[in-house]
C-alpha cells in the first residue's frame, strides 16, 4: 500500500463523501450536553451565593495552614493518638465483619436466582438501597443516641451501613454465577438449601471473601472520621485539633492516618491477590 | 465405607468430593485398580493434604477470632450494654414515624413536612454541591490521568508526581478537606464543594490513569508516527478510547458525591447535613424522619437513572 498524500484528498472526498459529511445530530447532541452541563455549572454557582471575597484571602490562610503543618508533631499525646488509631482500625474490622454477618443471608436470599419470587425478592432490595442511601455518619448520629458517645456506636454504624452495600453487592455477585453447578446438584436430587451450599456458595465465596477484605480496606478510611460526630477513633482528635488550630498535629494525625491506610492496602491487595490465585498488580 | 462400583471394588471414600457421595455415581466399567501398596500411598497423601487444609482453615479462623476479640476491647464493645438498649435502635424508628401529638407521621403529611421547602431548597443544595464538585474534579482528574499514564507521558519525574498529588487528593477524607476549608473560607456550601473537587480529583482519577494505562498502544504510535504533539496524541489517540468509560465512572462518583453532600453539612460546609444535624442532636423525631425520606428518595432516584445512563453508555461503547 502506497501513502496516501494530501493530494489525494479531493479525491478520497469525492470517493468517499459520506466519511467527510460532518455528523450535525452528534455534534448537536454533544455541544447540547455540554452547554446544558456548563449553564447548571455556572448555575449551581450563582444558587450558592459565594463569598467570593473570601476566596482570596481564604486561600492564603490555607497556605499559612500548611506551612504551619511543618514539622509535623504529636505535642505529647503519641501515647492517646496510636490508642484511638487502634480504635479506628478496631472499628473497620469489626463494623465489616457484623456488617458482613447480617448481610450475607440476605444478600444469598435477595438473588434472584435463588429467590425466584420477585415479592419476596424485591422488599428486602429496596431495604438494601434504603440503608445505602443513608450515610456512615448519618448512622452514627443515630446509633449515639441508641448505645451513647464511643466506638460501640462506630461499630454499629458501619455494620448497619455495610449491611446495605455488601447485601445488594452479594445478591449481585450469587446473581452473577454459573447456573450449571446448581442444576447439577438439582439434578442428582439436592434439596434447595443443599443446591445453595454445594452448587452456589463454592463458587462464590472467594469472591464474596475479596470483597470483604476490601470493605474493610474502604472502612479504615471511613472509620478514621467517623470521630467528626463523636463515634470513636482517631477523626475525634482529628476534628479537634482542626478547630484549635493546632495544625502541626494536624498533619502529624493525618500522616499517621496516611500510613496506616497504605499499609492496610498493601495488605489487603495481597491477600486479595493470593485469595484470587493470582500476582498482585504493580502499583 | 466406599462405594460399590460395577467391577466390584471398594471405592474410596475420601477421594470422593463430599457433596456427591449420598448419590449413586456412575462409575467407568473399566477402573484400572492400582496395587495396594501404591493405593496406600495416594489414599495415604490425600489424607495429609486434607489435614493440612484443614489444620490451615482452622488456624485462620483462629487468628480472625483473635483479632476479632483484640478489637472488640479496643472498641469497647459491650454486648450487655447492646442488648439492654437494642430496644431503642427499634423504638428509635417508632419514635421517628410518630408527630409531636402522638399521631403516625403519615397520617398528617403536612404536619411531617411543616419545612418542606426548605428541606427541598437545602437537598438542592446538596445535590448541586455533589454536580459542581464532580464536574471540577473529574476535569481535573481528566487532565492529570494522562500525565500519570506511562504510556501517554514518558517524562517518568511527571507520571510520578501525578500519581503522588492524586493519591494525597483521594486519601485525605473529604470531611477532613472540609474541616480545614470551612476554618479558612467560613461557614457555607464553598468549603463542601472545594472538599468533594478535591477527593473526587483523586478518586477519579486513579480510575481514569488505570483505564488509560491499558488502552491500545496502536493509535498511540500512529499518531506519533505522524509527529502529533502530546495534546494531539491525548485528544486523537487516547480520548476516543476511553470517554465512554469514563463517563461511567463519573457517573458513579457523582452518586457517591450526592450522598457524601449530605453529611457535609455536619462540619457546617452546606447542603442538607446541618439541618439534620441539629434535628438528630435535638431529638426533633418527625423532622429526621422527614429529611431522611427526602435524603433516600433523592439518593435512590439518583442511583437508579445513573444506572440506567452508564449501562447505556457501556453499551454502547461494546457496540461500535
Amino acid at each position: 500500500m502506497s501513502a496516501i498524500a494530501a493530494s489525494d484528498l479531493a479525491e478520497l472526498k469525492v470517493r468517499y463523501p459520506e466519511r467527510f459529511r460532518p455528523d450535525w445530530r452528534r455534534r448537536a447532541l454533544v455541544v447540547g450536553t455540554l452547554a446544558a452541563a456548563s449553564a447548571l455549572y455556572v448555575g449551581a454557582f450563582v444558587s450558592f451565593d459565594f463569598p467570593w471575597g473570601r476566596l482570596g484571602p481564604g486561600f492564603w490562610q490555607l497556605l499559612w495552614f500548611v506551612e504551619e503543618m511543618f514539622p509535623p508533631d504529636a505535642g505529647g499525646h503519641l501515647g492517646t493518638y496510636l490508642n484511638a488509631l487502634g480504635e479506628t482500625l478496631a472499628i473497620a474490622l469489626l463494623g465489616t465483619l457484623l456488617g458482613a454477618l447480617f448481610a450475607l443471608p440476605a444478600g444469598i436470599f435477595a438473588a434472584r436466582n435463588v429467590t425466584p419470587s420477585a415479592w419476596l425478592r424485591t422488599p428486602v432490595k429496596r431495604l438494601f438501597d434504603t440503608v445505602r442511601g443513608v450515610d456512615t455518619l448519618i448512622w452514627a448520629l443515630i446509633w449515639i443516641n441508641v448505645v451513647g458517645l464511643g466506638p460501640f456506636a462506630g461499630v454499629l454504624a458501619i455494620a448497619t451501613s455495610d449491611f446495605g452495600a455488601l447485601g445488594k453487592l452479594f445478591a449481585e455477585i450469587i446473581e452473577s454465577a454459573d447456573p450449571r453447578e446448581p442444576e447439577g446438584v438439582r439434578a442428582s436430587g439436592g434439596r434447595r438449601l443443599v443446591e445453595v451450599r454445594f452448587g452456589l456458595l463454592p463458587q462464590v465465596l472467594p469472591v464474596i471473601a475479596g470483597q470483604i477484605l476490601y470493605f474493610i480496606e474502604s472502612n479504615t478510611r471511613s472509620a478514621t472520621i467517623i470521630g467528626v460526630v463523636g463515634a470513636g477513633g482517631i477523626g475525634l482528635h482529628l476534628s479537634e485539633q482542626i478547630r484549635v488550630l493546632e495544625w502541626r498535629q494536624v498533619s502529624f494525625l493525618i500522616l499517621l492516618i496516611l500510613i496506616s491506610v497504605a499499609a492496610i492496602d498493601f495488605v489487603s491487595s495481597r491477600l486479595r491477590a493470593a485469595m484470587a490465585g493470582r500476582r498482585p498488580a504493580s502499583a | 465405607m466406599g462405594l460399590r462400583s460395577t467391577v466390584g471394588w471398594t471405592f474410596p471414600h475420601c477421594l470422593l468430593p463430599t457433596a456427591y457421595c449420598r448419590l449413586p455415581v456412575p462409575m467407568p466399567s473399566a477402573v484400572v485398580r492400582l496395587p495396594d501398596r501404591q493405593l496406600e500411598a495416594l489414599k495415604c497423601a490425600y489424607r495429609r493434604a486434607a489435614w493440612a487444609k484443614r489444620a490451615q482453615l482452622v488456624a485462620l479462623v483462629a487468628f480472625v477470632l483473635g483479632l476479632i476479640a483484640l478489637s472488640a476491647v479496643q472498641a469497647e464493645v459491650d454486648p450487655k450494654t447492646f442488648l439492654a438498649k437494642i430496644g431503642g435502635f427499634f423504638s428509635y424508628f417508632d419514635r421517628l414515624a410518630t408527630l409531636d401529638s402522638g399521631q403516625r407521621v403519615w397520617t398528617d403529611p403536612v404536619e411531617w413536612f411543616w419545612s418542606f421547602k426548605r428541606n427541598v431548597r437545602l437537598i438542592g443544595e446538596t445535590i448541586l454541591m455533589a454536580y459542581v464538585g464532580t464536574l471540577t474534579g473529574g476535569v481535573v482528574g481528566f487532565i492529570l490521568n494522562f500525565l500519570a499514564s506511562p504510556n501517554l507521558t514518558a517524562n517518568a519525574a511527571v507520571v510520578f508526581c501525578a500519581r503522588r498529588g492524586l493519591e494525597l487528593c483521594r486519601t485525605v477524607p473529604s470531611i477532613v478537606f472540609a474541616l480545614m476549608f470551612v476554618v479558612a473560607f467560613g461557614l457555607g456550601p464553598l468549603p463542601g464543594v472545594l472538599a468533594i473537587a478535591i477527593h473526587t480529583a483523586g478518586a477519579l482519577g486513579k480510575q481514569f490513569f488505570e483505564t488509560t494505562e491499558n488502552i491500545d498502544s496502536k493509535p498511540i504510535e500512529g499518531m506519533r508516527s505522524v509527529g502529533a504533539s502530546w495534546a494531539q496524541t491525548v485528544r486523537f489517540a487516547a480520548v476516543p478510547q476511553v470517554l465512554a468509560s469514563f463517563a461511567s465512572f463519573a457517573l458513579l462518583r457523582f452518586e457517591v458525591n450526592v450522598r457524601e453532600a449530605t453529611v457535609l453539612g455536619f462540619v457546617g460546609a452546606g447542603g442538607i447535613g446541618q439541618d439534620l444535624m441539629e434535628a438528630i442532636r435535638k431529638f426533633y423525631y418527625s423532622d429526621v424522619s422527614a429529611i431522611l425520606v427526602l435524603i433516600v428518595a433523592v439518593v435512590v432516584t439518583i442511583d437508579i437513572s445513573t444506572q440506567r445512563l452508564r449501562h447505556y453508555l457501556m453499551g454502547e461503547r461494546r457496540g461500535s
